[in-house]
């Protein structure tokens, strides 16, 4: 039966829906894609995009967390904010993830859930979760919208949250009866927020104290995170670099904010991170971090981290200073104004020779290492020849785990924003759709999804989206048949008690990429791999790559739980 | 160390939810909170009593407090010269017996009955918290049937001297 929906209303000329509003919202934020998935509650807004000639394109996921993280992609790797419309109750919480995730790593995101009728909110109705109750501590700010007049405003406010200060999720709830509303269109949306003015430059006087201490300190280091890359700061961070001579160590979500493989990059720290890394923030008497937030992972036992270091630390969250390492010089600003600022003042060095050959003897003597294996493949090498066969010039996603890791160890990052993975909040299922986001981002670039077998069940529904899309995205498997990381601690703390962290049961994944209409292709062999990456990669469209890797292998080098930079095991064979 | 602290807020929906969400998920002991309109419209007050256990945490609070969108300004009012206020209302057990002598009791608090009946007496008292506490620690015996608190509220003085803030707070508490 058909029944229409508008039976009765007559729209006149100068009336609009809410949806409409809401639409022409979004057009003017200036939105090119928005990542969702249709429902009762957002009915509306649905068929106000199927009405009007949007300028920005729907993407359909095939679960609302595909949505989410490939709308993180996107925002990761453009810089702009990503879009995600899903509907109430079900849609909703399963958006939950990938906002705490966003939360977490500071990636602007503006999300709009549907929600019931305004008269049936709070009676338990069909589809009604308490969305602001569930997203307040995991977003930026969140809004439900009670009145029409309100939507234009708070659309306008949520973009400027979300991308202004240190970016991060901002949710719209949008009540049915809100959506549907017929109503004049012409709204301001000018808004006033006096509680929220993020500090964006630097005080001239902090920035002084650092190079004043600069000239005094024999072993400075950086410490560059991922607030540069949001700050598009590289080019001035390489500048200070040079100028001053300072070994900069990158945190895991920083790769790329300075270029890898450069002589004064130590690489990655923290618990997986370089020997050389690790060793210089422990030795160091002057530590410089730069948009990084002294994450537990990086730092380890907090009365180990760098003990005899002063602390300088520039970040736009002044909540993120002092938080977990006591800090003499804290800055509160952009990275790239506060860089901005410490190239205008005058370079005069301390000596630092004896630190920087001691660095380099580290470098030369302790560098990252594997074994080689022939069958199954050695995943280090793995990464080594994904990177090689892309030229290092792709933009990687990875989830969580050992892939991680040995994607952010050899996957050498020299650029800016070739970079997604899940830091914060550690999420499987995060690195596919995230790809799917990056590539819709960067149309013209390799995108290359390095996923586990693990990570990649929680997300692969959404290969349907390659297909429709047409996203050339590669997918490479590291399948090990395991959850790597669980079964490398159960290893290392639980004497070998493989606690459900071993798959008897994968599927196919060449079989099943094919029936999603994709290439599929499997490797087993280390000596195939050279030809079966050329093969993929030069494939014009979407390819999933089963690759079979040692199950054994563990991520070394390691600080264990608990221990300092100085307690690093696994640095040599 | 317990730290008195006021933050003024833009009255949005939720914002009581966003804030003490916020200090539960970091883990902050909230002892109470007072929560009323400021002069201007749209603009509330909010006074938190927090123990805290050393400076870095107390330095996070405020940086979490003034992170909220909502949050137009943080005020530590421990140490200026500050004027505190607390109401409480008591329920007590009283007979013919007991009544005058609890209400000769009351007057040296400056509280008052607001409320008679034949086997209790409704009791109202506002101060520092060390008064309010000092008369509950008084009624106890005679059977307290119930009690409730506003929570504090605080205000800093008009007249801040230049320095010995605490000194001076000290004094006054003990006054």
């Amino acid at each position: 039966m058909k029944v229409n929906a508008n039976q009765g209303v007559e729209v006149k000329s100068n009336l609009v829906t809410g949806s409409d509003l809401l639409v022409q919202a979004l057009e003017k934020a200036g939105v090119e894609v928005v990542f969702g998935y249709p429902g009762g509650a957002v009915l509306p807004i649905y068929d106000a995009l199927h009405r009007n000639d949007t300028t920005f394109k729907h993407v359909l996921s095939r679960h609302e967390q595909g949505s989410i993280h490939a709308a993180e992609g996107y925002a990761r790797v453009s810089g702009k904010p990503g879009v995600v419309i899903a509907t109430s109750g079900p849609g909703a919480t399963n958006l939950i993830t990938g906002i705490t995730d966003a939360m977490m790593d500071s990636i602007p995101l503006v999300v709009f859930t549907g929600q019931v009728a305004k008269q049936v909110i709070g009676t338990d109705a069909f589809q009604e979760a308490d969305v602001m109750g569930i997203t307040t501590p995991v977003t930026k700010y969140n809004y439900q919208v009670n009145d029409i007049a309100d939507l234009p405003r708070i659309v306008n406010e949520a973009f400027h949250v979300a991308t202004t200060g240190r970016p991060g999720p901002v949710v719209i709830d949008i009540p049915k009866s809100i959506s549907e509303t017929v109503t004049i269109n012409d709204y301001e949306d000018d808004f006033y927020l006096p509680g929220y003015q993020p500090t964006v430059y630097p005080n001239p006087m902090q920035i002084s104290k650092v190079t004043d201490e600069l000239s005094k300190a024999e072993k400075p280091v950086i410490l560059a995170g991922a607030g540069i890359l949001i700050a598009g700061a590289t080019e001035e961070l390489k500048q200070f670099v040079n100028n001053w001579e300072i070994p900069v160590v990158t945190t895991l979500l920083g790769l790329g904010s300075y270029p890898g493989g450069d002589n004064l990059s130590l690489g990655m720290g923290g618990m997986h991170g370089t020997y050389a890394a690790n060793r210089a923030i422990y030795e160091s008497d002057l530590l410089i971090n730069i948009g990084a937030r002294f994450d537990d992972r990086l730092t380890g036992n907090l009365q180990h981290f760098a003990p005899n270091a002063k602390v300088a630390h520039i970040d736009i969250d002044p909540a993120e200073i002092g938080k977990n390492v006591e800090t003499a010089i804290p800055i509160v600003a952009d990275a790239k104004q506060a860089l901005n600022v410490l190239l205008l003042q005058e370079v005069n060095r301390g000596d630092y020779t004896a630190w920087l050959d001691k660095i380099k003897k580290n470098q030369k003597e302790y560098p990252l290492w594997y074994n080689r294996e022939d069958n199954p493949i050695s995943p280090q090498w793995l990464i080594e020849q994904v990177y090689e066969k892309s030229n290092g010039e792709a933009v990687v996603t990875t989830d969580v785990g050992q892939h991680q890791m040995w994607a952010a160890q050899f996957y050498t990052f020299k650029n800016p924003d070739n970079w997604v993975t899940s830091g914060g909040l550690g999420t499987m299922g995060f690195g596919f759709p995230a790809a799917i986001g990056a590539q819709i981002a960067k149309p013209d670039k390799m995108v290359i999804s390095i996923v586990g077998d693990g990570g990649f069940q929680m997300t692969l529904q959404e290969l349907s989206i390659l297909k429709t899309q047409n996203l050339p995205v590669k997918v490479v498997i590291l399948n090990n048949e395991a959850l790597g990381m669980v079964r490398q601690w159960q290893e290392t703390f639980y004497e070998e008690r493989y606690s459900h962290s071993l798959f008897s049961e994968n599927p196919d994944f060449v079989k099943l990429a094919e029936s999603y209409g994709i290439k599929g292709m499997r490797v087993e062999d280390e000596k195939n791999v050279p030809d079966a990456l050329e093969e993929a990669f030069s494939h014009d469209g979407p390819v999933v790559i089963d690759c079979r890797i040692e199950r054994q292998t563990c991520v070394y080098p390691m600080i264990a739980p608990g221990k300092g930079m100085h307690e690093m095991i696994g640095v040599t064979k | 160390m317990k730290r008195i602290i006021i933050a003024t807020v833009q009255d949005r929906g939720g914002v009581l939810n966003r804030i003490t969400g916020m200090l539960h998920r970091r883990q902050f002991n909230i002892e109470s909170i007072s929560v009323g309109a400021s002069d201007v419209k749209g603009i509330s007050k909010m006074t938190f009593v927090v123990e805290i256990s050393d400076k870095q945490k107390l330095e996070q609070l405020t940086k979490q407090l003034n992170k909220q969108i909502d949050v137009i300004k943080v005020l530590d009012v421990t140490d200026k010269a500050i004027v505190t206020r607390e109401l409480a209302l008591v329920k007590v057990v009283a007979n013919n017996q007991t009544r005058p002598e609890i209400m000769t009791l009351i007057t040296a608090f400056r509280a008052d009955v607001i409320d008679i009946s034949k086997d209790s007496l409704m009791i109202q008292v506002t101060g520092k918290p060390e008064k309010v506490d000092a008369l509950i620690g008084l009624l106890r015996p005679y059977g307290i049937k119930d009690l409730t608190k506003t929570g504090l509220t605080a205000f800093p003085r008009g007249y801040q001297p230049e320095q010995g803030f605490s000194e001076l707070n000290n004094m006054s508490a003990h006054g």
